[in-house]
C-alpha cells in the first residue's frame, strides 16, 4: 500500500493504459505542451509523444466529435475536458453521438470512449466554470457516468471505464485532486455500477459521492457525538446506479439522507430518493431527507459560494428537523 | 470506363431513383412513417463519388442517406425493412430513414443533426492516420450544414491534424426552404470558406456522374497519398420537397423544371445509347432487373417481422 493523491492516481492509471494497450490515446485542451489545466498529464507529452498525447484546438464539439469516430473506428480514447461545464459546447456530440450511435446501428457500432471532466464548485470560478453536468448526463440511456471521491476509486474506476465498450463519463471533483489515499500495489479494479459502504452503521443511511464524501464523513461525526450510528453509502457510479445496495442499507437503517453536490432540483439524488420510496418505502421511519446545493447560478463572492454549496451545518439541520435525532 | 462501368453507374442511379419513388409510396400508404426525405436529382452525386471510393474507406452521411447507402451497395432488402421499421433492417428497425449503418461496408451512419456528422468523421480519417492506414473517410453534408460550427472545427481540426477526409459538400441550393443566397454571407461559392482552413476545394456539376466519378477520383487519390484534407462541392438538386412533408413552396416550379432537364437518371442513359456505349435494349434489361430487384425489396419489407419487444432494451449497452 502507498498513499498517493488522486492526481497520482488518475495519472497512474492514465499512464498504464498508454503503456500496455496501443489502442489507447489521449486528447484535449492543453494536455500536452501545457501539460493539462489541473496538470494531471503533466509530462505525458514528452514520455508517450504526440500521437498518443494530442493536444487540440479549443473545439469541445470537434473534438469530442473525433474522439466518438475514432472510437467507433476501434480505437479507445480518452478525452479531457478542462470542465464539466465545457462539455455543454460538445452536448450534442456526447448525447446525440456517443450515446445514441451503438442503439440506433442496431448494435453494429460500439464507442469504448471515456470523457473525463473536472467538476464542482468551491473554487470560486464563477457560473459558467463550477457546475456539476454528471447529473444531467446520467439521464441519458447509453452513457455510463462515475465520479470517484479518493485516490482508491479513481485509479479503479478509470481502468475500468477505459476497458469499459461503452461511452463513460469520468466526472473528477476538481476539489479532490489533492486528495490523498492509500492505494494498493496490486491491480485491481472497480466495477461501475458498484457503490461501496464506507461505514457500516443502523440508524441512518447516508448517500453521496465526489466531494460530497468528505462532507458526509463529517456529518457522520457529529452524529456520532449524538449517538447516531450512520452507515455511509459512496455512490462511486452515478448510471448505472447501485440500488441493490442502498436499498438493502436503508431497509436496515430505516432513514436516509442523500446530499447532492449539484443543484438540489433535478439532480441524481431525487432519482435515487424516489427510488428508495418505491422499493424501501414500507421500511421507513420518516421521509427521505435530501441536500443540495442551492438552485441559482454559482456566484463569484467567496461567502456566497459557500452559502450556495451544502455544509455540514445543513445537513445537521436537515437531520434534526426530518428525524428528532 | 468500359461498358459495363457505365450501365453499372446507371443501374445504381436507377435504382436510388426507384427506391425513393417506392419510399414515397409506401410513405403515403403508411407503412413509412417519421420524417423521410428523399434523394430523387441528386443520384449522380452519391453513384459518382462513392464509385471512386475503395472498400476500406469510410462514409459517414447525413439524414438524406439513402441514395449513400444504396451506392455504397448497402442491401434494397435491408433498407427498405429499416424504412418499413422491421427487424431484418440494416439498423433491425431502430434507426430509421435518417439513422442507416452497415459497418461492414465502413457505412458509418446515417446522422440527422444536420453537421454533428462532422467531427465523428473526422474520427475516422484520426484513427486511419493513429494506425497508419491509407484508407479515406468520406463525409457528405449539405449547403445548410456550412452554417454549424461543427464544419468549421472539423475544417480547422482536419487541416491542422492532415487527416485523410474529404469533405463533400452537395450543395442543392436549399436548407430546408432556405435558398443558399439568403444565408451566405460573403455571397460566393463555398470553396472560400475551404480556403480559409488551408483546404483545397473543386466544384463539380452534381448532375455529370462521370464528372463527379472523376473528379471524386482525382480528389481521393491526393487525400490517400497524404497531402490532408480536401473539399468537393458537387452542385445538383432535389426535386421533390426537403421531406414528404414539405409541398416546396418557397421555390418556383420553373427553377425546379430547369434542373430536371439535367436529370442524370434520364439523360445518361441517353448518352450511353447515342454514344454507343450500350444499346437501348441493354438499357431496358437494366431497368428490369432493378425493378425486380425494388419489387423483392419491398415484398422481403412486407414480410418480415417487426423487432419483438425483448429488443426494445438490447443494443443499448454491450
Amino acid at each position: 500500500m502507498a498513499e498517493i493523491t488522486l492526481r497520482q492516481a488518475l495519472q497512474k492509471g492514465l499512464s498504464e493504459a498508454i503503456e500496455n494497450d496501443p489502442d489507447v490515446f489521449i486528447m484535449g485542451e492543453d494536455i500536452g505542451a501545457y501539460g493539462g489545466a489541473y496538470a494531471i498529464t503533466s509530462g505525458f507529452l514528452e514520455k508517450y509523444g504526440p500521437d498518443r498525447i494530442k493536444d487540440t484546438p479549443i473545439s469541445e464539439a470537434g473534438f469530442i466529435g473525433a474522439g466518438i469516430g475514432s472510437a467507433a473506428a476501434g480505437l479507445k480514447p480518452i478525452v479531457e475536458l478542462m470542465s464539466i461545464s465545457f462539455s455543454l459546447v460538445g452536448f450534442d456530440q456526447i448525447v446525440n453521438m456517443a450515446a445514441n450511435i451503438r442503439y440506433m446501428s442496431g448494435g453494429q457500432i460500439n464507442v469504448p470512449m471515456v470523457i473525463r471532466a473536472p467538476t464542482g464548485a468551491g473554487m470560486q470560478l464563477g457560473a459558467t466554470h463550477s457546475q456539476s453536468f454528471e447529473t444531467w448526463l446520467c439521464e441519458v440511456p447509453g452513457l455510463k457516468v462515475v465520479a470517484p471521491s479518493n485516490p482508491k476509486d479513481a485509479l479503479g474506476l478509470l481502468r475500468s471505464s477505459i476497458k469499459d465498450p461503452n461511452p463513460v463519463i469520468f466526472a473528477e471533483s476538481a476539489g479532490l485532486y489533492g486528495t490523498k489515499g492509500e492505494v494498493s500495489e496490486e491491480y485491481y479494479e472497480i466495477e461501475i455500477g458498484k457503490a461501496e459502504i464506507k461505514q457500516e452503521g443502523t440508524d441512518i443511511t447516508l448517500i453521496s459521492y465526489g466531494h460530497g464524501i468528505p462532507m458526509i464523513n463529517k456529518v457522520s461525526e457529529e452524529l456520532a457525538k449524538k449517538n447516531v450510528s450512520s452507515e455511509i453509502i459512496d455512490l462511486r457510479s452515478l448510471s448505472p446506479i447501485d440500488y441493490d445496495l442502498i436499498n438493502n442499507s436503508v431497509q436496515k437503517t430505516g432513514r436516509a439522507l442523500l446530499l447532492d453536490t449539484a443543484r438540489k432540483n433535478g439532480g441524481v439524488m431525487a432519482e435515487i430518493a424516489t427510488n428508495i420510496n418505491e422499493d424501501s418505502g414500507d421500511y421507513l421511519d420518516g421521509p427521505i431527507l435530501r441536500v443540495g446545493s442551492e438552485d441559482v447560478p454559482w456566484p463569484y463572492n467567496r461567502k456566497l459560494e459557500q452559502h450556495a454549496m451544502s455544509s455540514v451545518p445543513k445537513i445537521m439541520n436537515k437531520i434534526e428537523q426530518g428525524y428528532s435525532l | 470506363m468500359n461498358k459495363e462501368d457505365h450501365l453499372d453507374l446507371y443501374r445504381k442511379m436507377y435504382l436510388i431513383r426507384l427506391f425513393e419513388e417506392s419510399c414515397g409510396e409506401n410513405y403515403s400508404k403508411g407503412f413509412i412513417r417519421g420524417f423521410l426525405h428523399l434523394y430523387i436529382g441528386q443520384e449522380a452525386v452519391a453513384v459518382g463519388s462513392i464509385d471512386s471510393l475503395e472498400e476500406k474507406d469510410y462514409i459517414v452521411t447525413h439524414y438524406r442517406d439513402h441514395g449513400h447507402a444504396i451506392a455504397r451497395g448497402l442491401s434494397t432488402n435491408g433498407l427498405m425493412a429499416e424504412l418499413f421499421g422491421k427487424e431484418t433492417g440494416v439498423s433491425k428497425g431502430k434507426g430509421g430513414s435518417m439513422h442507416l449503418f452497415d459497418s461492414e461496408k465502413n457505412f458509418m451512419g446515417g446522422h440527422a443533426i444536420v453537421g454533428a456528422q462532422m467531427p465523428l468523421a473526422a474520427g475516422f480519417a484520426l484513427a486511419s492516420q493513429y494506425r497508419k492506414e491509407d484508407s479515406v473517410t468520406m463525409v457528405y453534408f449539405g449547403d445548410g450544414a456550412t452554417n454549424q460550427g461543427t464544419f468549421h472545427e472539423t475544417m480547422n481540426l482536419a487541416s491542422v491534424w492532415k487527416l485523410p477526409i474529404v469533405f463533400f459538400l452537395e450543395n442543392n441550393f436549399y436548407g430546408m426552404g432556405t435558398s443558399v443566397e439568403r444565408i451566405r454571407s460573403n455571397g460566393k461559392s463555398f470553396s472560400n470558406m475551404a480556403e480559409g482552413y488551408g483546404i483545397p476545394s473543386t466544384i463539380v456539376d452534381g448532375m455529370d456522374v462521370i464528372a463527379v466519378k472523376e473528379t471524386t477520383k482525382e480528389v481521393v487519390d491526393k487525400v490517400r497519398s497524404g497531402n490532408g484534407p480536401a473539399l468537393i462541392e458537387a452542385t445538383t438538386f432535389r426535386f421533390q420537397g426537403h421531406s414528404m412533408a414539405d409541398p416546396a413552396k418557397y421555390r418556383e416550379s420553373s427553377e425546379v423544371d430547369e434542373w430536371r432537364k439535367k436529370d442524370p437518371v434520364e439523360s445518361f442513359p441517353e448518352y450511353i445509347i447515342s454514344s454507343n456505349i450500350a444499346s437501348k435494349e441493354e438499357i431496358e434489361d437494366v431497368k428490369k432487373s432493378v425493378e425486380d430487384e425494388m419489387n423483392a425489396a419491398v415484398k422481403f419489407a412486407t414480410e418480415s417481422n417487426e423487432p419483438d419487444l425483448e429488443s426494445l432494451s438490447k443494443d443499448v449497452y454491450l
